[in-house]
């Protein structure tokens, strides 16, 4: 089958008007990203080396930082528990639950959950989990994945939101109006919260000194998720410790202003332990469970530096091929170049099945100029190219470059690729071996390919900038 | 079982590294924003950032009477620590306020009225933390929330903030109205928490 991968097989099926949300969603914010970063800073440079070095020393000595910060949460009457893989930190958390005799909650937005799928795990298991923040929830009611790590509805518009909320009984009516989808879920989620017994996180950043793990978040979902419930529980990857509280400081600056183009998100929050005895409300119980999942083979593997990923999005948003193809494309929870790295590796058995990733990269190097901890994505790229070669990945080897580049810089291969592309309609691509394909899979089928939309795009996007 | 593994797994990975990097030493005034910090009173400077996120900094009862009766505000909750400096210029004006804060009736609450632990100038934040907030849902739940701010209490920056932790388990930064950019990236407020954040300097 000629070489065809899977990421190229998405970035030509996408349609129009998913494409332009990708576009429109991540050229935006890459513009306010550079504009305020450049506005605040005389030379923004300086921070995110600083940033790069703080979690280099971190993660060389993790096993020190991680003893402490697990030290620091258990004197502050926080129960710490491990997980080795998703399929332990479903257990950890499923028992804690049933410990705590809870069959409903509100989650906020976490990357680690997406990772280990567990709010479908939960459902099965007869605990209600709802997705508080907006865009999650969408996904949520649609059975989609996010596809963008700060944006997970970037594909989407306010038809189909108006939709699925018509759909699933959210609203009684079609509305599309940005605001009153809002105000919708407002009074939706309002109820939930005060009849939840638990509450899920995530943490953007865990000090080891004190303890305080952070949640930065615009909406506000965590904070109104974890007021009026007794339980607390925090899914955290062993990779976002840092040493100390005062360098907060630095990545605060850089993951606001990296993701959204802001200096803070609006709610920051800073927690290491249950509520204070005056306190009338908030958790009683707080749990946290570090998570290794494939973590520590990163780290004892040349590609390390991903580790220092804070997940702010900005290398998403200014890669190209991100933007022709969405996340969804990259088949995992971790779309665009970070995910073109982490994924292939996270899912370290998986590997064969992710190999194309690495490849869908031009190598331009934006994702890396853009990167608040400076990590070397490109360079990260070849060497998993190598890797690829090395352990002779067939899908890999088949076409030294990626083939989507490879097309995208040859029309007439191109045009060829794009009439041929009807006849991939029907590949039986459902039923192929690939595990997180399949996975992916599960709820959806391949959207039809429309060959040549990419290139009437293409044209579109010439006449409008000329 | 789990923990002893990753222990493991982590000391093999790093016990090999030839070199290791040190913790760098950097001074804090690398993070801090010039533009930002323009200025030299404090109140001023946070007014002007709290401004452009769209917080609302106010400095008298009159100015906050007014706004809760213009929007048409008319109920909500006062921590009985303020009632006699705020809340009761607010009932005496007509409004309703209440000392004690009925989860039941959580959605009866327009404004929540709560002590600010202090502020940060240089991003227009406003501090709460456990001790000093009376109810985290009255400071959550209403559409406008009040934080009461003490002048000294004011940070000049976001590392004195930090600096400033002291032990309160738990601790939030409130730069601004709840907000969502979800749907095509169009801005709204008060998605969950509230859709106006007032800071009330005392
Ligand atoms: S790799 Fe860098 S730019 Fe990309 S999400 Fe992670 S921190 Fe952000």
């Amino acid at each position: 089958m000629i070489g065809i991968q899977p990421i190229d097989q998405y970035a030509r099926d996408i349609s129009d008007e998913k494409q332009h949300s990708v576009i429109d969603g991540s050229s935006a914010g890459t513009e306010k990203r550079y504009y305020v970063l450049h506005k605040d800073y005389p030379d923004p440079d300086k921070l995110r080396k600083l940033a790069a070095s703080i979690k280099d020393h971190t993660l060389n000595h993790l096993g020190d930082y991680l003893a402490k910060a697990e030290k620091s949460l258990t004197e502050r009457g926080v129960k710490v528990h491990f997980a080795s893989t998703d399929e332990d930190a479903r257990q950890t958390i499923l028992s804690i639950l049933r410990g705590h005799g809870v069959s409903q909650l509100t989650k906020s937005k976490s990357m680690a959950a997406e990772e280990i799928h567990l709010n479908p795990f939960l459902i099965e298991n007869g605990v209600e989990c709802l997705e508080s923040d907006l865009g999650e929830f969408i996904i949520q009611l649609d059975g989609d994945e996010p596809s963008h790590i700060v944006k997970p509805i970037i594909h989407k518009n306010r038809r189909e939101i108006a939709r699925t909320f018509q759909r699933e009984g959210v609203a009684t009516d079609y509305n599309d109006d940005p605001e009153t989808i809002t105000r919708r879920a407002r009074v939706h989620f309002r109820k939930k919260y005060m009849e939840a017994q638990a509450v899920i996180t995530g943490a953007n950043f865990v000090c080891a000194d004190t303890g305080r793990m952070v949640l930065a978040t615009n909406e506000g979902n965590s904070r109104f998720g974890m007021a009026p419930v007794p339980v607390h529980i925090a899914l955290v990857g062993i990779e976002k410790i840092i040493p100390e509280q005062k360098d907060l400081a630095v990545f605060l600056n850089l993951l606001g202003r990296s993701a959204t183009g802001q200096q803070l998100t609006v709610y920051t929050e800073f927690i290491n332990g249950p509520r204070s005895a005056n306190q009338p409300d908030g958790p009683d119980h707080m749990h946290v469970v570090f998570m290794d999942n494939g973590r520590t083979d990163v780290l004892a593997s040349n590609c390390k530096e991903i580790l220092r990923c804070i997940r702010c999005g900005a290398c998403q948003n200014v890669c190209p091929v991100y933007r022709q193809a969405s996340g969804h494309a990259y088949r995992s929870t971790y779309g665009g170049p970070i995910g073109a790295v982490l994924s292939p590796i996270l899912f370290g058995k998986r590997f064969p099945e992710l190999a194309d990733l690495p490849k869908a990269s031009s190598l331009c190097g934006a994702c890396n100029e853009v990167c608040p901890v400076d990590i070397p994505i490109p360079d990260l790229l070849l060497r998993l190219r190598d890797k690829a070669k090395r352990e002779e990945i067939p899908s890999a080897g088949a076409i030294p470059m990626s083939p989507f580049a490879h097309l995208a810089t040859s029309p007439s291969l191109w045009r060829t690729a794009m009439t041929m592309s009807k006849a991939m309609n029907h590949l039986p691509i459902q039923v192929a071996p690939i595990k997180p394909l399949q996975d992916w899979l599960g709820q959806r089928t391949l959207p039809e390919s429309h060959g040549g939309d990419f290139r009437k795009w293409m044209k579109n996007r010439k006449n409008a900038s000329g | 079982m789990s923990r002893a593994a990753i222990f493991a797994k982590i000391e093999s990975a790093t016990s090999v590294l030839k070199t290791k990097v040190p913790y760098p030493d950097y001074d804090m005034s690398l993070v801090h924003s010039a533009p930002k910090l323009e200025g030299t009173d404090l109140w001023e400077i946070f007014s002007r950032n709290f401004s452009a996120v769209n917080g609302k900094p106010m400095n008298s009862v009159e100015q906050l009477i007014d706004f809760l009766k213009t929007n048409n505000q008319l109920r909500g909750y006062c921590d009985p620590a303020l009632y006699d400096s705020i809340g009761g210029a607010l009932a005496a004006a007509g409004l309703t306020v209440e000392t004690e804060y009925d989860r039941e009736r959580f959605e009866d609450y327009q404004f929540g009225i709560t002590r600010a632990t202090g502020a940060i100038a240089e991003s227009g934040s406003v501090i709460l933390d456990d001790y000093k907030t009376s109810h985290r849902l009255a400071a959550l739940s209403p559409w406008v929330h009040v934080a009461v701010v003490e002048r000294s209490e004011i940070h000049r920056t976001i590392p004195d903030a930090i600096a400033a932790f002291g032990d309160s388990p738990n601790i939030i930064w409130c730069t601004g109205p709840s907000k969502t950019a979800d749907v095509e990236g169009i801005l709204i407020e008060g998605v969950h928490g509230p859709g106006e954040q007032i800071a009330l300097l005392r």
